[in-house]
């Protein structure tokens, strides 16, 4: 056939048209979009059968139920567990990635022996039988040496089975030196002992039916109490038209939200308060029932000698006619609540504080009144006997405490932020071992150096710690723990509820580690010790011993995840307006400071912000993803400073500076923050690990490296709230 | 029967969030990177390449202090409906990877259709859609908890906000084992929704007038879904996009802070139309 012109014409455009209109190439292209597309390099997650496991959070104190998806034996996602009384189906962002804490990469895998130098990261790995007759050699030793009460153990709180264990084996060991992490709970528990006459009381606070919220810096949104509880009263109150004050000299999220925001000189809350009671009384607001307490006569003298309107002005820098008004309109509330402990509640502050917002409570009527503060009693199921001691191990649990909690300060029952002080100085007896569970105090006590020197002079430091954390990764020895998913523990829930619950926290998959359970741990370490302290631990293993403790609670709380009766268990004791501690008040200084005006001419605080944990769990990868790039880019950290103060300093937005303060120095970012006062430089607390992932590592700086701690007279707590300061241009 | 036979309204799901309860807790954001699967990576300050589905932007009054004011603002995929269903996005997708839903009103993201262009995002005028410029890295054991309901995105292509339209999904399959085509309201509701300890979001059928969305948000269908309620608005309502989100909130400097007024324009008389 012969090729012509048009022939070749028709070929070319026919052949043209027919591969335009062919399927092929694109067929072609789709495969291959989705061929590239199951590239093994993205997961598929495996389908399987769907079920629900409801168990408690115990990533902070508040003690929400939560319900756990699961797909086989995976965990998938966490939810606020509908109808709980603490969160009503409710959840924050840190219960949200817990599963991230579960499955996460800073988990510890076994038990570990510390072959490096204390921080190098170098380990070995060991059995369990290794690492518990390598804790029983050294503890037998120190016992040897009658040495037995230079030993002892920080764990999270002093409630519960897990905690009470440590104890009773301290106390059959023969230590006194039982130590929990503080917070405002020892305030309060204190405030409460001493004005009430009640002891062993927590506070709790009927939010849900109050009606005028005086907040003396509690972050209501930012974590404070139980933190989903309270942002559901928050919401409510909104709802309700209820009204919210903050007092505070941050425009927090907590002041953005009440409906009046008050700035106040930090420092100076306490005579606020008492500038409030003092109008309140010359007014004749005050609840006539009350009048009639011990020491109100007193106080009232107190009060309008020194804490008259315009002295109170001068001191907060509140003008008088806010301070009258206020002190009116919380008064003629019905049902009027203040609140006190700043941020999240994590330091303890100012006794005085305490006292006095108590006294304002009171003195409008609401103490175990509804909407009011109740002395609610500490649940007490854990009925164990004494168990019997050894001669070394009475003559141990005779000796003073390491931390002068009960000689020094009577008050007190710990006082960890006294440790470092009083190690690193020699006041005390040397330290020989030391145990931390559920607690991490090389992040998260003040004035980092000095704890990280007490650590140092202490030859056996165990952690407990599931995760890799600062205190673990500077301890001897790792005997991790099984995550709260994974193990069952009793979490009785104080954190300012009303109306007590106690919670049961249920292994939801099966541990993902060779890890062991602290109560079974502890109960091995006695065993290995032998004598008296073996029989001290009665039980074949943890979980017996929390059957047994739970009794008949024990079926209702695998049933339920929850033991909750709705009854009040308000303790009463006769109110007391002017304790003996209360004197100090008569001439009154703002909560002392650390740092000179001249070298430090600004004031550093701490913000908490409910998505930066900074207790002994730290973020989790979604939760540090979920923070501002206002408050960390890449590595750096952001102060706020009011734009005036940044003027002064010659600082622009998003700048380098260097933030100098007596105990230390850190590079950050300046965010300019119209909502400041000026003069105070504000850096949030939960940045700047060092150990954990690479997640959460190395980012920012931690807040209690800059801080020291400042002795309450009366507690001894820490009651430091911020630090002078000084800030540069770098 | 009779009730089964009757051609039913389509559904328009939307959601209202309220600006006055809403706290800046972040769990919303949280929530929803746990439901449905997004990756995270060692930096994620850089907030133009962090995959956030919900995102929660923090507003300023511009006031100075102690005037200042601050509220936040969780900012979903707003499911805009557009004229008939253009919505900016689904109106500029070369691969149909993006498609409004006419029984639903959620405007779907299709992984395996995308081929990562981003028209999409730079149509989209709340920045609600987000590329995948590495492929997602889950640290060593960290794949256990992926929910299986959600497919893992890989690198090159965009994702979005689905209002967990595998929610629905699970919801009907349910409601038609059990011989119903109807969903209760609360049958299906979103992970944010559902986590939000505030309370501040609200979600549902905004056609159906029984749904609290609906009586919050009163729509008025006949103008572009416009909000009936005076505290309510949308963000750059005057773009038309027709976005299924609603705020609320008391503030007026909240309201005003959803759209670009101006400085000296009625802010009242524009916003009210």
């Amino acid at each position: 056939m012969k090729i012509g012109r048009r022939s070749f014409l028709s070929f070319v455009i026919g052949g043209a048209a027919g591969s335009a209109f062919t399927p092929l190439p694109w067929k072609l292209i789709d495969d291959s979009s989705i061929w590239s597309q199951n590239w093994p390099w993205t997961p598929v997650p495996s389908d399987g059968e769907y079920s629900q496991k409801n168990t408690v959070c115990t990533l902070c104190p508040g003690g929400c139920g939560i319900t756990v998806r699961k797909v086989d034996d995976r965990a998938v996602k966490i939810e606020g567990m509908k109808g709980h009384p603490v969160n009503a189906g409710g959840i924050c962002l840190l219960g949200l990635s817990g599963l991230q804490l579960l499955y996460g990469p800073t988990r510890v895998k076994s038990p570990l022996k510390r072959v490096g130098e204390r921080g190098e990261g170098k380990w070995e790995k060991i059995s369990w039988d290794e690492a518990i007759s390598e804790v029983a050699k050294n503890l037998a030793e120190i016992r040897s040496q009658g040495e037995s009460h230079a030993v002892g153990a920080i764990v999270n709180s002093d409630k519960g089975t897990v905690s009470n264990l440590f104890k009773r084996f301290l106390t059959a060991y023969g230590s006194p030196n039982f130590m929990t992490t503080p917070s405002i709970q020892d305030s309060y528990r204190m405030t409460i002992s001493l004005m009430q006459e009640v002891i062993n009381a927590q506070a709790g606070f009927d939010v849900e039916n109050a009606d005028f919220i005086l907040s003396f810096g509690s972050g209501i949104i930012d974590g404070w109490g139980s933190p989903v509880r309270m942002f559901k009263a928050n919401s409510a109150w909104k709802a309700d038209g209820k009204k919210v004050v903050q007092i505070e000299s941050r425009l927090s999220n907590t002041a953005a939200k009440s409906d009046k925001w008050i700035p106040i000189n930090p420092g100076t809350e306490a005579a606020l308060a008492l500038g409030l009671a003092n109008v309140i009384i010359t007014n004749s607001l005050d609840s006539k029932k009350i009048s009639q307490s011990t020491g109100f006569e007193s106080f009232k003298k107190l009060v309008q000698n020194e804490y008259s309107t315009d002295k109170v002005s001068k001191i907060t820098g509140i003008n008088s006619t806010a301070i009258v008004s206020l002190a009116k309109n919380f008064a003629q509330a019905s049902k009027p609540l203040a609140i006190c402990g700043k941020g999240q509640g994590s330091a303890p502050g100012s006794l005085d504080e305490f006292m006095a917002v108590h006294a304002l409570n009171a003195l409008v009527g609401n103490i175990n009144e509804e909407g009011g503060v109740w002395a609610v009693s500490e649940p007490d199921y854990i009925k164990w006997s004494d168990p019997e001691l050894d001669s070394v191990a009475s003559t141990g649990v005779q000796k003073e405490r390491i931390d002068g909690a009960g000689s020094e300060y009577l008050h007190a029952t710990s006082l960890l932020n006294r440790f470092p002080e009083v190690i690193n100085s020699g006041e005390g007896y040397p330290f020989k071992a030391l145990f931390v569970s559920d607690a991490n105090p090389l992040y998260s006590m003040p004035d980092s150096k000095a704890i990280k020197a007490a650590f140092k002079s202490i030859p056996f430091v165990v952690s407990f710690s599931s995760y890799m954390d600062e205190t673990a990764s500077n301890a001897d020895l790792i005997l991790p723990n099984h995550v709260y998913l994974e193990r069952y523990e009793d979490v009785p829930t104080l954190a300012g509820l009303s109306k007590p619950i106690v919670g049961l926290a249920r292994p939801v998959v099966k541990p993902q580690f060779n890890t062991k359970h602290v109560g079974d741990v502890i109960m091995l370490m006695a065993k290995a010790l032998g004598g008296k302290i073996a029989d001290a631990f009665p039980w074949d293993n943890y979980e017996a011993c929390l059957k047994e403790t739970l009794g008949i609670k024990w079926d209702a709380l695998v049933e339920n995840g929850f033991e909750f009766n709705g009854d009040k268990c308000m303790l009463e004791g006769d109110f007391n307006f002017y304790p003996e501690a209360m004197k100090s008040l008569s001439d009154f200084s703002p909560v002392s400071i650390e740092g000179s005006a001249l070298s430090y001419p600004l004031i550093l605080m701490p913000y908490d912000s409910i998505r930066l944990a900074n207790g002994y769990i730290g973020d989790p990868p979604f939760a540090i993803k979920a923070v501002e790039d206002t408050v960390l880019k890449g590595k750096d950290a952001y102060v706020e400073v009011n734009p005036k103060t940044g003027k002064e300093l010659g600082l622009t937005q998003g700048r380098h500076a260097f933030l100098y303060t007596p105990r230390g120095k850190a590079k950050v970012k300046v965010n300019l923050y119209e909502g400041i006062m000026p003069g105070i430089v504000a850096l949030p607390r939960g940045l700047g690990h060092t150990a954990y992932d690479k997640y959460l590592a190395d980012k920012g700086c931690n807040f209690n490296e800059l801080i020291g701690s400042v002795e309450d007279q009366v507690s001894g707590l820490d009651a430091a709230w911020g630090i002078r300061a000084r800030l540069t241009k770098v | 029967m009779k009730e089964e036979g009757k051609h039913k309204k389509a559904k328009k799901y939307g959601m209202v969030i309220n600006l006055d309860a809403c706290t800046g807790c972040g769990a919303c954001m949280v929530a929803c990177m746990a439901e449905n699967n997004v990756p995270f990576k060692e930096d994620e300050s850089n907030k133009l390449d962090s995959i956030a589905w919900m995102r929660v932007y923090k507003l300023t009054n511009g006031k100075s202090y102690p005037e200042a004011d601050i509220c936040y603002l969780p900012r979903p995929c707003m499911h805009c409906e557009g004229d008939h269903g253009h919505s900016p996005c689904v109106s500029v997708c070369p691969a149909t990877a993006t498609d409004y839903n006419h029984d639903t009103g959620i405007v779907s993201q299709i992984y395996t259709r995308c081929f990562g262009c981003r028209y999409c995002m730079v149509a989209c005028p709340y920045h609600a859609r987000y590329f995948n410029w590495w492929d997602p890295v889950w640290p060593e054991g960290s794949t256990k908890y992926l929910s299986p309901n959600v497919s893992p995105r890989m690198r090159g292509i965009v994702e979005k906000c689905s209002f967990c339209f595998h929610r629905y999904q699970l919801a009907m399959d349910k409601a038609y084992v059990e011989g119903r085509t109807v969903l209760e309201e609360n049958e299906y509701q979103t992970s944010c929704t559902q986590a939000c300890p505030a309370g501040a979001i609200t979600f549902g059928d905004l056609n159906n007038p029984e749904h609290k969305v609906h009586q919050l948000a009163k729509p008025d269908n006949k103008h572009g879904g416009r909000p009936g309620n005076p505290n309510v608005f949308r963000l750059l309502e005057r773009l038309g996009t027709n976005p299924k989100v609603y705020y609320m909130s008391s503030r007026e400097w909240v309201r005003r802070a959803g759209d670009n007024y101006l400085g000296d324009e009625d802010f009242a008389k524009t916003h009210r139309h």
